[in-house]
């Protein structure tokens, strides 16, 4: 059985509430942090632990608490980013809405490590029910002296605000999360300089995931070597997978990072496989901003070695064999799946969340929708590929936020690896056209 | 007491060494380079949206990318990605690569190609065309033909105001309005709506935008999405000739450009520095309503760059040299042009063509007349 970290309490009855939450072993670790560790020692742990971010940038989080400016008379602030709104990643919204305490004591942990006595969730709009979850939970928290005006009689206050964003995406990077919290448009600032230094209200600030600030208690209760002890290489801990498509469970499930891809995929304790008489054809392992990758490269590397997840093995090969562990949105596509149509869908999404502040992604996503849905409904020619791939590597590195990049890479990606899938679109526009109509040719399908 | 001088910052950009004062961007510092000396004009990374006098504003067109090859003195690792150089500060000796790397030309092309694929084009009739911004920049960085097929964006024009049109439909969202209205004028009514290539710059449920200042957006805007409507369709830019002139306003300083054609004053702006920036805003008293030679005191002919379009025989290359670069990019994409028409070189056969045309031309409206 493999070793659960955020979700092994999941499923008992009324975990939601604080005394259910608390006879598990909640708290334990605030009380431990607040009551006998500095706010040094805790930072100290979460390096020690090697937890890297699991919004989808993969920085290490202990690393990034280091960055934080401290100066004197000065609020700091911890930001909780939880507007997940990636297709293909939900983890976040599952974690927060069964058992929102888990949310709530690492934000108590972290809060203390930062010095930070305001702190904020920002939660995606269109989950008005997390929030009243998440707000229930606070109010349970509070009553119990967890939260508030000085904490367990330890003398350090903090306030948890939960705030809901207005549902865009875009809001889900760091500096457009923060600007949308001070009440402006949710466009992402110029770096630098970072949040670390200048973020909410000009004060230093950081933004972490739901699930990192998540991992905190059990780092403080077992301490960060035994969580650094989990995984593989630099890839430590676990980590939380959406996963969906053509396979047979779909579902979230925690893995630990270094099982392998295969193992995941097939395993009746993950995914349980493609569904029924039907074969892989590609996955996209990170969420929808990741390069898509063909059933042969996604199971091996190029070098021949499993393929891992982790997020040194899935990035293994850079872009050209690789992809990225992102958010672990871990979306599956059998043979009956279009690939040109679904990179359409991607772009699609990406065009419809472009802030519009840089021109390369305004102008950039919604010329590359168009293209794909000339090529998809049968109106494309030869050279829109070319043109595509040119586009998408103008807009790629140019941009203010990494939106740019991330509706870039799917489109790049699916040329680089089906491109016979576009061509063949391109010379039967015809049969292309219909509805279900899918590239028949030679694949690599396992 | 002595006054104590900041450490100057030495910095190269494009093998050229300049001091500049730190925190200055690398931009400034190019226009610093120009300034001394003025052959280097074309140096400058081009700016659409930054505007030095509106503090906040830069960063989002993304026209002034540059390489930066070596990050400073003490970490001359170079920076990963292109930056916008306008909101970048300098470090001791980084080394600055603009028109000298082809990697920042080729993207800045995409740039012009990005803003031009949502952009009418309508220069034959924008009142903007010879002084617009996004025109120099697509003449001296952009390419010859489109490669985009489908619909432009379109929206209706909006009066906001008796004096301001806006005509979205050629806005490049670079947001110098946006920031002229919140710091410079009292009530800001018009913001950036909707988003993503849906954007655009209005007023909520069309208001008009009231107050003494608000003729300042027409000036800051690159494009011709905001015009002047008492100069509309009035006369092109080229054929006015400007003059300094000041005035006793209560309201602003009173420093303004105006624009003669013949002994009338058809335009009133504000004053434009060599970059095409406004340093003092005027009120709209000065700008609507003062149209009178009378109504000034005159100081003399504005200086026109010699890259203006307003100065006389600007796209003759014997007389305006177009910078290096410019022309290399221009030699590698006109050669691939196919053109296949048999040019005429000789005189009297072109004399004889155009006689046969225009032979041709009277045929046809005297058929017309006859049926």
């Amino acid at each position: 059985m493999a070793i659960k970290i955020l979700t092994e309490h999941i499923n008992t009855p009324g975990i939601e509430t604080f005394d259910v939450y608390r006879q598990k072993g909640g708290y334990t670790a605030v009380e431990k942090a607040i009551k006998t560790m500095t706010p040094e020692e805790v930072v100290e742990e979460a390096k020690k632990s090697g937890v890297r971010g699991r919004g989808g940038a993969g920085f290490p989080m202990g690393m990034k608490w280091g960055f934080l400016a401290k100066p004197e008379g000065v609020p700091r602030y911890l930001v909780c980013n939880a507007d997940e709104s990636e297709p293909g990643t939900f983890k976040d919204h599952h974690l927060m809405k069964t058992i929102p305490h888990l949310l709530i004591e690492g934000m108590i942990i972290s809060s203390f490590a930062l010095g930070a006595n305001k702190s904020f969730i920002y939660v995606r709009g269109e989950l008005m029910y997390v929030i009243r979850i998440l707000e229930q939970a606070i109010e349970e928290a509070k009553a119990k002296g967890f939260l508030g005006k000085n904490i367990l009689g330890t003398g350090y206050d903090l306030e948890l605000i939960v705030q809901p964003g207005g549902g865009a995406y875009i809001c889900g990077e760091e500096t457009a999360l923060l600007e949308s919290l001070e009440g402006k448009r949710g466009n992402p600032r110029n770096k630098p300089p970072f949040p670390a230094v200048k973020g909410l209200y000009q004060s230093p600030t950081v933004v972490n995931n739901v699930e990192s600030i998540s991992n905190m208690p059990w780092i403080i209760n077992n301490g960060g070597d035994a969580y650094a002890a989990i995984g593989v290489g630099r890839s430590t801990g676990t980590k939380l997978i959406s996963a969906s498509g053509h396979i047979n469970k779909p579902g979230v499930y925690e893995i630990e990072l270094g099982v392998s891809v295969e193992e995941f995929l097939n395993s009746d304790e993950y995914c349980g496989g493609v569904r029924k008489g039907h074969h892989l054809k590609a996955l996209v392992a990170g969420g929808s901003s990741v390069p898509i990758l063909p059933a042969h490269l996604i199971m091996k590397t190029a070098n021949g070695e499993d393929r891992l997840m982790s997020y040194e093995s899935l990035s293994d090969g850079g872009f050209a064999t690789g992809t990225m562990l992102g958010s672990g949105g871990f979306i599956v596509f059998d043979e009956t799946a279009c690939i040109v149509r679904n990179t359409w869908n991607f772009s699609r999404f990406y065009h419809h969340e472009s802030c519009g502040q840089c021109s390369p992604c305004r102008e950039g996503t919604g010329w590359m929708e168009k293209v794909l849905h000339r090529i998809e409904h049968g109106h494309g020619s030869m050279h829109d590929i070319d043109l595509l791939v040119d586009i998408s590597k103008k807009i790629e590195g140019n941009t203010i936020c990494p939106l740019g990049d991330a509706a870039a890479w799917p489109v790049a990606s699916a040329i680089r690896h089906f491109r016979d899938e576009f061509m063949w679109h391109i010379t039967n526009p015809h049969e292309a056209s219909q509805p279900g109509a899918v590239y028949q040719g030679e694949m690599a399908l396992v | 007491m002595e006054e104590t001088k900041p450490q100057l910052v030495k910095i190269t950009f494009d093998g050229i060494e300049v001091e500049v004062e730190p925190g200055t961007t690398i931009m400034q510092a190019a226009r610093k380079i120009a300034e001394a000396d003025e052959s280097q004009a074309a140096l400058v990374p081009p700016a659409m949206c930054y505007y030095k006098p509106l503090p906040t504003s830069g960063g989002k067109c993304r026209a002034c990318l540059v390489r930066v090859a070596q990050g400073s003195a003490k970490d001359p690792r170079p920076m990963p990605k292109l930056v916008p150089s306008c909101i970048t500060q300098v470090q001791e000796g980084m080394v600055v690569e603009n028109t000298s790397n082809q990697a920042v030309l080729d993207t800045r092309k995409s740039i012009v190609e990005f803003l031009l694929i949502n952009h009418p084009l309508d220069c034959p009739i924008c009142d903007q065309a010879g002084e617009c911004h996004l025109q120099d920049f697509a003449f001296e960085h952009g390419s010859v033909n489109t490669r985009y097929e489908e619909d432009r964006r379109t929206f209706d024009k909006i009066d906001i105001g008796p004096y301001v049109q806006l005509h979205m439909t050629r806005c490049i969202l670079c947001y110098r309005c946006v920031y002229t209205a919140d710091q410079i004028t009292d009530k800001r009514l018009h913001g950036v709506m909707n988003r993503g290539d849906a954007s655009e710059i209005s007023t909520y449920i069309e208001k008009a935008i009231d107050n003494d200042f608000s003729g300042n957006v027409i000036d800051v805007c690159p494009v011709g999405a905001l015009t002047d409507k008492t100069f509309r369709f009035k006369n092109r830019v080229w054929f006015t000739k400007p003059e300094d002139a000041h005035r006793d306003c209560d309201k602003c300083c009173g420093k303004t450009t105006l624009w003669y054609r013949g002994d009338e004053v058809i335009r009133v702006t504000a004053r434009k520095n060599t970059w095409g920036e406004v340093n003092d805003f005027i009120c709209n008293t000065c700008r609507f309503e003062k149209k009178k030679t009378s109504d000034w005191v005159l100081e003399g002919p504005t200086k026109v760059k010699r890259s203006s379009v307003i100065s006389a025989n600007k796209y003759r290359a014997d007389l305006v040299r177009k910078p290096d670069f410019a022309i290399k990019m221009a030699e590698t994409q006109y050669k691939r042009i196919d053109d296949t028409r048999p040019y005429v070189t000789d005189d009297d056969t072109i004399r004889h063509q155009s006689i046969e045309n225009n032979d041709k031309a009277n045929h046809r409206s005297l058929l017309a007349k006859n049926n």
